[in-house]
């Protein structure tokens, strides 16, 4: 499980893998943050949501679609909201629609280096391999 | 893809043919020289220039400009039009920054003069311009206030005094472009606007005070208000946070929209709907208001930019410190436009993705003054060197759809400039060049070093041969704001 950057002209790529779906989902949120520079407030602080939880219901006409989803939803709330979300309890539900249902608990941002506009589709295939799942995700920046 | 793929058309001009890929619909007509092509073909730049080929409904050819450079989808330096109204729109094809634009303002201070004061216009244009990761604009306006900025673009800004007349003259669609409808915007993408109008944010957008250093074309010049030593203001941003949500929200729905048109696509990015279905009327619409808010943004940035110029100069001069627009161009949009395309007139959506319109003289929607010399192009280098401006021809209208170059076209991946170079250095380096920094992050002010782009005036040299723009000025950095 993990990721890793690879080299793009302009914006910016991740490299990720796991050994399963949900999995996979949270090792690219953890790669979009890292990418982003964004850290947690360590105090509660003053943020009226430090600490509380959010369900996540998503929808997607597919695995990828989903995957984007999930993620843009990450950066609405770090750039709108200035939260972090720490997304626990992740099921990833295949159908018409793909569903994504868990757990968020809404952490402050310390620290944002860098702004990432959007979460894009460019040649993004979810594939299945011996060790599980792999994709490659291009963000614009 | 090989240099051997390639038809060479002239020194400038080099095409790949659709018999290159059996799924191609139109050539691909690359602008460069062999010396830039060749650095081109070592990222996937013209890979997704052939996918874009693919695209339904496309006439003529895709056009890549010299500065063209490996993006998602579409290559940034793409060009593509769709004939209206069966054709398609893709709103990977325009990009994610809607209306991402430069304006100029141009001022008649003397760059030796202004010497003395140029570390209070730098602090002042950072204070009074709000850039960097999250910054929220000079104004907050409420959701009714937000769908006129929608309507109306920069005239908004001029009903609120924060723009003149003459700046809408001189902006392109006159900072309002028609059809734009606020429904069909999320209430997302508007949350995310409404915080963040008269803002720079972060990336590669900045504003930068430049010196006039060399005219080429003394009547367009003239006709600008372009004059040789004094100070003009570059400002190049978009349409943040609300066009970012604008473009995710309608390449996500059109997932389905190519589905239900049978539309089979190389790259899922490239996703697009025709612009006769309600989904391609819709994305039109939204698009449309993206691109108002960009305007008005714009708009209100060269406000601040006017304020500081004031503070800083006014005390010191009796005049001249009066920042006059030249004009303001998008580099990402998709445009309805009627060009001559293989000998009949077509009406088109032409998507310019990291290209400038670049009309010639004569050509509709230039302000009377413009007429006669062609619509003003404003090219951006990068950080540090020389930036340009140029004018539409008579050649860029029946070439490449009233189109040319937008800045430099990166060539040094973020990572590796983030690991390659120091931003305090770099911050060194540009000041003993005598260029004021006021950046918000040193890490973000690496990644955007002039070593990571190309040179600019290799890439002015080339459209400037081929005939699809011709320089007015060069302008040579002093000041750089970047969030």
């Amino acid at each position: 499980m993990g990721y890793r950057e690879v080299p793009h002209t302009a914006d910016w790529a991740l490299h990720v893998w796991a050994p399963d779906l949900p999995g996979l989902f949270l090792e690219a949120a953890r790669g979009m943050y890292a990418l982003a520079g964004a850290q947690p407030e360590e105090a509660a602080g003053t943020h009226e949501a430090a600490g509380a939880a959010r369900r996540l219901e998503i929808q997607g006409a597919d695995a990828e679609s989903l995957l984007v989803a999930f993620l843009s939803e990450l950066l609405y709330a770090q750039e709108q909201e200035n939260l972090l979300l720490e997304v626990s309890d992740l099921q990833i539900l295949p159908g018409d629609p793909w569903r994504l249902i868990g757990t968020a608990k809404l952490r402050p941002l310390h620290r944002l280096v860098k702004a990432i506009k959007a979460v894009t589709f460019h040649n993004l295939a979810i594939r299945q391999t011996g060790q599980g799942y792999e994709t490659e995700i291009v963000f614009d920046v | 893809m090989k240099l051997k793929d390639f038809i060479k058309i002239g020194d400038y001009e080099w095409e790949i043919p659709t018999s290159f890929r059996k799924d191609m619909r139109v050539p691909v007509r690359v602008f460069a020289s062999e010396e830039l092509l060749l650095e081109v073909l070592e990222d996937q730049s013209l890979e997704q220039a052939v996918n874009a080929a693919t695209l339904p409904g496309l006439v003529g050819r895709v056009l890549v400009m010299p500065d063209v450079h490996q993006g998602y989808g579409f290559p940034i330096g793409g060009v593509a039009a769709t004939e209206y109204p069966h054709g398609v729109i893709s709103p990977g094809a325009i990009g994610y920054d809607i209306n991402c634009g430069v304006r100029l303002l141009a001022s008649e201070i003397e760059y030796e003069a202004a010497l003395p004061y140029m570390d209070t216009l730098a602090t002042l244009l950072n204070e009074y311009c709000p850039s960097g990761v999250g910054s929220e604009g000079v104004v907050k306006v409420s959701a009714g206030e937000l769908d006129k900025v929608l309507r109306e673009g920069a005239r908004w800004a001029l009903q609120q005094g924060y723009a003149t007349e003459n700046d809408l003259q001189r902006t392109e669609e006159f900072g309002m472009i028609e059809g734009a409808d606020p429904s069909k915007v999320s209430e997302r993408a508007r949350q995310r606007g409404r915080e963040q109008i008269g803002s720079l944010g972060a990336g590669n957008h900045f504003i930068e005070v430049d010196v006039i250093e060399q005219i080429f074309d003394p009547r367009a010049a003239a006709v600008m208000g372009l004059r040789e030593g004094c100070l003009a203001v570059q400002i190049h941003c978009g349409s943040r946070g609300l066009g970012h949500q604008v473009c995710t929200d309608y390449v996500q729905s059109f997932q389905q929209a190519v589905k239900r048109y049978g539309i089979q696509l190389p790259d899922r990015e490239l996703v697009c709907a025709p612009m006769d279905s309600p989904e391609g009327q819709d994305y039109l619409k939204a698009m449309r208001a993206a691109a108002n808010f960009a305007f008005a943004n714009r708009q209100l940035l060269a406000h601040s930019a006017r304020r500081a110029f004031e503070e800083t100069f006014a005390p010191h001069f009796k005049k001249g410190w009066q920042l006059v627009q030249v004009y303001d161009i998008a580099h990402n949009m998709g445009k309805i436009e009627t060009h001559e395309i293989e000998g009949r007139r077509v009406k088109v959506c032409v998507h310019r993705k990291g290209a400038t319109r670049a009309f010639g003289p004569g050509a509709p929607g230039l302000p009377p003054e413009y007429q006669p010399i062609g619509q003003p192009v404003i090219i951006p280098g990068s950080m540090g060197t020389a930036s340009w401006v140029l004018v539409g021809t008579e050649e860029s209208m029946s070439r490449s759809f009233g189109s040319t170059c937008h800045g430099a076209g990166r060539v040094m991946s973020r990572a590796k400039a983030k690991k390659d170079i120091r931003g305090e250095e770099l911050r060194r380096k540009l000041e003993g060049e005598g260029i004021k920094v006021r950046a918000g992050s040193l890490a973000g002010l690496a990644e955007e070093a002039p070593q990571a782009y190309k040179n600019v005036d290799r890439v002015v040299e080339t459209v400037s041969q081929v005939g699809i723009a011709r320089k007015v000025a060069r302008l040579r950095p002093v000041a750089v704001i970047k969030g």
